[in-house]
């Protein structure tokens, strides 16, 4: 039995700290948890996506407010409701509109950077791998949302998604409709598609962030050199005074400080976007009510889906969707298919330095071909480049298993 | 700096990403229609002068079918009436002679299918020459009012087709204040009104071949430049379209758009207020914070 002070003022630092052990909690968590200092602002992405996180949460609960999750009225309540009525319902609106698509761009940059500074091997893994989960479920969550304004993107996208679970030639139609709960996209996928958007998918993301900073403890956060130190002898040295020497920073305030001024500067450019450039988080066409009798004569998925989908596109039916399949969950093996040992920036990794480059600028690529129309030339541009994002990851095992050791 | 580097290659990076799938996609996708400034250059020049005390006379012929309020004629028939026996309303002229090009309506008055680009349109050609058609444009320019408000140019250019329910407007007017039994909840005097309202859709349905779009959120649906070069000629946007060209001044237009943006873009004016003093918080929260970050690393590099 533990000692408690009966003389301790409820609720004063002793009285919490020996029921909480408050104490124990910030220096594990935030004082005592140490960063490398060789970083740069990269290493704030994870709290710039956590802050937009924050920022998605409380506009989408104002939002929800006043959403109706039905076909009749789901347009009308955005639309005009939230968008008129309310008293700057279109702020919060703008917000969660601009913020889920910039999470994205962060998301992307986030991930480049692991990928870049090798912040996946040797202990850091689960990170990659938690991360990874998380890009899937906030995926979802992205793709749910979108259909509840019930627009004429929301209502096509929702039937060319669902469509893709019909396998093929396999023609698993039951699968399709019991996704959608009707034959097509109708007030039952609605409903699913909102308690996905506000409960499920929600819940799991915050349950993954929890994983995500869980499994950053103990691994530690990577550094700009990818070097190895001991941890435990850099705190010492921080923890007498010697700051200069030591090789590292105290969670808070050190990296916190600086990751307050990255947040700022990134505050300034979103809420840039939020009031004065939202257009291209909110696309044209749905600002056109559902209409199951009449197709757009484009229809394509927000940005940050383009790249997969143009992996989808250019094939046959049955080999678009098994290359669309292993698109989506191939970032997943990365730990385990680069078989270097080392950690280290790309620009010193030989081959791997030109495997991250034509990555990235492949899937740009593929971006821009996922969004325009799949005719003559862009067909084609669009066919070789899902090519070269295959070829790429066949050959990564190969040229990291022969890339020298640092 | 090595870490301003790497700024500018992220920055870079976003950039042509965003170029990539916005402009450069849009540009793809869309064909580029180029505008005419509401010239109608197609038409050739009035040669004639027109004169007001002539039209004033030739004008009793359009008052058959329709009100000049202006001039407290009222209308042979009402909105729904007139849709059964036209397919559509014929617009109060009013505001014919603000609104409308005086090039365009001299044109329109001797072969109003061809002028509008609409093969079906319901009304025959109304003047029997060049100088009939300036007169009667002269006489519709004497009563014509200097200001006119953005919701009427809408009505009158739009809104016997088009209704706009974010403004409450339907094609017969606006959706009235009725009250319901308090017993049975039942209001007999809206259920009129949706009857009334569906008889003439059904009519207009017949006559455009579809019921014509609700341009509540227009504005946000397409782009300005989308709505200007269809509103001067839709057979430039939508080839084949029933929507005849309607031959509205550029001021017109301005003022079309402007309830347009009223109704489907109404934070506007909001968003244009607030927006720089959010920017500047961040931007003193952002120095506050650079101060903060310069004193907490003070002595570690």
């Amino acid at each position: 039995m533990a000692h408690f002070d009966e003389n301790a003022k409820p609720f004063s630092h002793k009285w919490l700290d020996e029921r909480l052990a408050v104490d124990t909690l910030d220096r594990v968590l935030s004082t005592e948890y140490w960063i490398p200092k060789n970083i740069n602002f990269l290493w704030a992405m994870g709290m710039i996506l956590a802050a937009t996180f924050g920022l998605l949460l409380v506009s989408g609960i104002f939002l929800l407010m006043y959403y109706q999750p039905n076909t009749a009225t789901a347009f009308d309540s955005v639309n005009y409701t939230i968008m008129s009525e309310v008293g700057y319902g279109w702020l919060w609106r703008h917000i969660h509109g601009v913020g889920a698509s910039v999470v994205f761009l962060i998301i992307y940059i986030h991930m480049f950077t692991g990928i870049y500074y090798g912040s996946y091997k040797r202990g850091r893994e689960l990170i990659w791998l938690s991360g990874m989960l998380l890009f899937v479920t906030f995926s979802a969550e992205a793709f749910s949302g979108y259909m509840l304004p019930w627009g004429q993107m929301s209502y096509w996208a929702g039937m060319v998604i669902t469509n893709l679970f019909s396998g093929g030639s396999l023609h698993a139609n039951g699968l399709v409709e019991w996704i959608r709960g009707d034959y097509v996209p109708g007030q039952a996928f609605l409903n699913r598609f909102f308690m996905l958007h506000v409960l499920l998918l929600p819940l799991a993301i915050i349950g993954l962030i929890v994983l995500h900073f869980g499994t950053l403890r103990i691994p530690h956060v990577n550094n700009q050199d990818g070097e190895e130190f001991d941890f435990e002898e850099a705190a010492r040295l921080y923890k007498e005074g010697n700051v200069k020497e030591s090789k590292v920073i105290p969670f808070k305030p050190v990296f916190l400080s600086k990751d307050v001024f990255v947040m700022g500067v990134y505050f300034i450019a979103f809420f840039y976007l939020v009031f004065y450039h939202f257009e291209f988080a909110m696309d044209p066409v749905n600002f056109d009510p559902a209409n199951g009798l009449k197709t757009p004569t484009h229809i394509y998925p927000e940005w940050y889906f383009l790249w997969s989908y143009e992996i989808l596109r250019p094939f046959s039916t049955n080999i678009g969707l098994i290359a669309f399949a292993i698109a989506q969950v191939i970032f997943l093996t990365l730990p385990f298919l680069d078989r270097s040992p080392n950690v280290a920036p790309a620009s010193r990794r030989g081959a791997f330095k030109y495997w991250f480059w034509f990555m990235l600028l492949d899937m740009i690529v593929l971006t821009f071909m996922g969004k325009l129309p799949p005719q003559g030339i862009w067909s084609t541009v669009g066919l070789i480049a899902a090519l070269i994002f295959m070829a790429l990851w066949i050959a990564l095992p190969f040229i990291t298993k022969n890339e020298k050791k640092l | 700096m090595k870490e301003l580097k790497i700024f500018g290659i992220v920055i870079v990076f976003t950039l042509v990403l965003y170029w990539g799938v916005e402009p450069f996609a849009h540009s793809q996708m869309h064909k580029h229609v180029e505008g005419d400034g509401f010239a109608y250059s197609d038409l050739k020049a009035v040669t004639v002068k027109g004169d007001a005390k002539r039209g004033e006379t030739l004008a009793a012929a359009c008052i058959g079918c329709h009100s000049i309020e202006a001039k407290s004629m009222p209308a042979p028939m009402n909105a729904v009436a007139s849709a059964e026996a036209y397919g559509v309303n014929p617009p109060d002229l009013s505001m014919a002679g603000a609104l409308l090009d005086e090039k365009y309506l001299t044109h329109f008055l001797l072969n109003p299918a061809e002028v509008t680009k609409s093969k079906h349109f319901a009304m025959p050609p109304s003047a029997g020459s060049e100088q009939d058609a300036a007169d009667i444009v002269a006489y519709l320019q004497s009563f014509a009012p200097k200001e006119v408000k953005p919701k009427e140019a809408y009505e009158f250019a739009c809104g016997r087709c088009h209704a706009n329910r974010y403004g409450n407007w339907t094609q017969i007017g606006d959706v009235p204040k009725t009250k319901s039994n308090i017993k049975t909840g039942v209001d007999l005097d809206a259920l009129k009104f949706q009857g009334n309202l569906g008889i003439y859709q059904n009519k207009l349905a017949d006559y455009m071949g579809k019921l014509p779009p609700d341009l509540s959120i227009i504005i946000r649906a397409r782009s300005e430049h989308f709505l200007e070069t269809l509103i001067e000629d839709p057979q430039s946007q939508l080839p084949g379209t029933a929507m005849p060209r309607v031959g509205v001044t550029k001021e017109g237009f301005e003022k079309v758009r402007e309830y347009l943006e009223e109704t489907g873009d109404p934070s506007k004016p909001a968003r244009e207020s607030i927006g720089k003093w959010v920017i500047l918080f961040f931007v003193g929260f952002t120095i506050l914070a650079f101060f903060w970050k310069k004193e907490k690393w003070h002595g570690h590099h």
